[in-house]
């Protein structure tokens, strides 16, 4: 960015500034410490200058917002035109109990829901199985059938809402649900707007919530990708997520590599499918995760955004500027927050959002300060909010598009993470790609190394957790947690039980038949699970039929 | 004891949250024990099978999501009846405060709940052992 000349000369007068003021200065006062690193470890420098910049083109690498490759934004006048959406992640106990809490949200202020589901139905089991004992309406809302999904969305408009559910093996059956309550209410699929996660690769590397082996959850999800283009074409297919892979201990530059190379598997499975690459991928979302370097983040967060502009210009030869442009939602970094002294996590997540925000995030979900200790109360939700709305209205940092670029730390940091992602998805291009690259263990053994060396360091106190290895103080054990209570379990069973006696069961096995057909054969599921949830077949028996098809993921066990 | 302290490190349950036990996993092996983790979604019945396989001297467990009163006191019960009630059963994660006496009760021998350090759980493990 600057010619050859000015640059000799700042290189000179950073010279004679280190020999006539910074050494003077370092003899009297030496550094705290000999050495500075980020929040993910990596090092950083005392002074960044024009020098740390000079091999960036401003115009093909920094750019514009809303125009390739995106480095300044998503869109051309970002916050000034509308400010992201916030939208709060909640659902627990039963699908009436989230009902309430998603109009107390609404009413607060929130633009759109975002749904968590208990544990069985992420894992595809109804409340009854074996396995879902002590689980039911434990870490998000139970649901059954679509009896549970009319209740969970009685009284909220589906055509004013946008929604996200948190769902990924069975994400094809809740869409499936989420199409069925729509149509009860009148509004038609084109009209719903809102995103399944369905992102399995991360559930393979870092979450968990896993059914069927990699084959068989691809092709699922290319059938939705295909499904929706058609029928639902304003709806987010997937929410490839780095989020996970963050929390799972991974540094920034592990965060978006990994990410970029589980979207690029889901391009290549989608085009494999014979799908055109704008038509589908105008509707790729991501999700990262926002931790507490702030600097860090922020240039993490335009490293990705570049980097895939340039992975779908280049790699996939994409035509459409929508299909090179990356969106993303953002929650705050839940493993940042601390059981001890609760109250100093309202200020982690502040910071936290501020690096969303000054990062261009679509939407975003601030943590609660007791998610720590248990599912957060309605109160510790409000403040999280609020938090987000403080950061909208009162700090100032949205009245101007990418305030921080130009920096020099920032675009040299926005490089080098750019770079480093870079090398992990060559990497993992190298081991055959990112589903090959999670059967051989590779990305689980990066982030365990990852997670294992910050433990150490905090251990060691060469990192500092204020409250935990640090600033310690006595404390009285927290009040007023949120607690579900354990009768949900017994009710859902009994919802089940009512369920299965009133509806046509014949009617129900048909359609689970003609879904097994549909699965054993190369036509797009859709349209079977669809009408297998209209006749109220459950969640576990849809699943239970494509379990008995596809099998069962295996998971690799390393430490 | 004439051989290391033998250590299954399992995830009970549905919760995919296995940071914590990797990383525990990973400093209890460090610190000399021989460690077994088991993978997620393990029932109570698999961790005893596995603990009574492995003639495991300490079973170490993590939930996140709050089935933790329903599954620990299953695997205590267990290893009950299976007469193998001289092997230290601990448990961590997201656990309430309100939660840790009855799972004390229940017979688990300490909880560890965030921000505990991996050397606080080694040394509980070797100042705690139920045999010689």
């Amino acid at each position: 960015m600057f010619d050859k000349e000015r640059l000799d000369q700042i290189q000179q007068s950073k010279k004679d500034w280190e020999d006539k003021v910074l050494n003077k200065t370092l003899e009297k006062f030496p550094e705290r410490q000999d050495e500075f690193q980020t929040g993910s470890g990596d090092k950083i420098e005392r002074l960044y200058t024009p020098e740390d910049i000079q091999g960036i083109n401003y115009d093909e690498e920094i750019g514009y917002p809303g125009q390739y490759p995106y480095t300044r934004g998503a869109q051309p006048t970002m916050y000034r035109g509308r400010l992201w959406t916030m939208r709060m992640y909640a659902g627990f106990a039963t699908a009436e109990e989230s009902n309430k809490r998603y109009k107390y949200l609404i009413e607060q202020g929130s633009k759109g829901l975002s749904v968590a589901f208990d544990l069985p139905t992420q894992i595809g089991y109804d409340s009854d199985h074996s396995l879902s004992a002590g689980e039911v309406g434990k870490v998000g809302v139970a649901i059954d059938s679509l009896a549970d999904m009319e209740i969970l969305f009685d009284g909220i408009p589906l055509d004013k809402v946008s929604t996200s559910m948190t769902i990924n093996a069975p994400a094809s059956v809740l869409l499936a649900m989420y199409i069925a309550v729509a149509e009860k209410q009148g509004v038609s699929a084109d009209k719903l707007r809102g995103t399944i996660q369905n992102d399995i690769l991360k559930e393979y590397i870092a979450r968990g919530t896993y059914i069927f082996p990699t084959e068989p959850s691809m092709r699922l999800i290319t059938d939705i990708f295909e499904y929706c283009s058609e029928s639902v074409p304003k709806w987010n297919t997937i929410s490839i997520s780095g989020y996970h892979i963050r929390e799972a201990g991974s540094t920034a530059a592990q965060e978006v590599g990994f990410t970029l190379a589980d979207g690029i598997a889901y391009v290549d499975a989608a085009i494999e499918a014979g799908l055109d690459v704008d038509a589908f991928a105008p509707r790729l979302s991501f999700f990262f995760n926002a931790h507490n370097d702030l600097l860090e983040e922020v240039a993490k967060f335009r490293a990705a955004r570049r980097l895939w502009a340039k992975i779908m210009k280049e790699r996939f030869e994409a035509k459409s500027e929508k299909s090179m442009r990356l969106k993303f939602h953002t929650q705050t970094g839940g493993s940042t927050l601390t059981a001890q002294q609760p109250d100093n996590n309202i200020v982690r997540v502040a910071i936290q959002t501020l690096a969303a925000v000054l990062g261009g995030t679509q939407s975003l979900h601030t943590n609660s300060k007791d998610e720590a200790l248990a599912l957060p109360t309605e109160d510790s939700v409000r403040i999280a909010l609020r938090t987000q709305q403080i950061v909208a209205h009162e700090s100032g940092v949205t009245n101007t598009v990418d305030p921080l670029a130009g920096s020099y730390y920032i675009e040299a940091k926005t490089k080098a993470i750019e770079e480093e992602a870079m090398k992990y998805i060559e990497k993992i291009d190298e081991l055959g790609g990112a589903p090959k690259a999670i059967d051989l263990g590779y990305i689980q053994q990066e982030i365990m190394d990852s997670a294992y060396d910050y433990q150490r360091e905090v251990e060691s106190e060469k990192r500092i957790v204020v409250g935990v290895n640090k600033y310690k103080s006595e404390e009285e054990p927290p009040t007023g947690l949120l607690k579900v209570d354990p009768a949900v379990e017994e009710l859902q069973k009994k919802k089940l039980q009512e369920l299965k006696s009133k509806r046509d069961n014949e009617e129900v096995n048909n359609r689970l038949e003609a879904l097994r057909k549909a699965c054993n054969s190369k036509e797009n599921v859709m349209p079977y699970i669809i009408e297998a949830v209209k006749a109220y077949g459950t969640l576990g028996e849809i699943c239970g039929v494509m379990r008995e098809v596809f099998g069962e993921y295996q998971q690799s066990v390393r430490i | 004891m004439d051989r290391p302290i033998r250590v299954i490190v399992a995830k009970p349950g549905l919760d995919g949250h296995d940071r914590g036990a990797k990383v525990i996993a990973r400093a209890l092996r460090d610190a000399g024990m021989e460690v077994i983790y088991t993978g997620l979604r393990q029932t109570p019945e698999q961790i005893v099978a596995a603990a009574i396989q492995e003639d495991a001297d300490v079973i170490a467990m993590s939930i996140l999501s709050g089935a933790h009163n329903h599954l620990f006191p299953k695997v205590v019960n267990l290893m009950k009846d299976q007469g193998a009630d001289d092997v230290l059963i601990l448990g961590g994660g997201v656990i309430p405060e309100d939660d840790i006496p009855g799972l004390k009760e229940a017979g688990v021998e300490e909880i560890f709940t965030p921000g505990s350090a991996t050397q606080t759980i080694v040394d509980f493990i070797k100042n705690n052992l139920k045999r010689d």
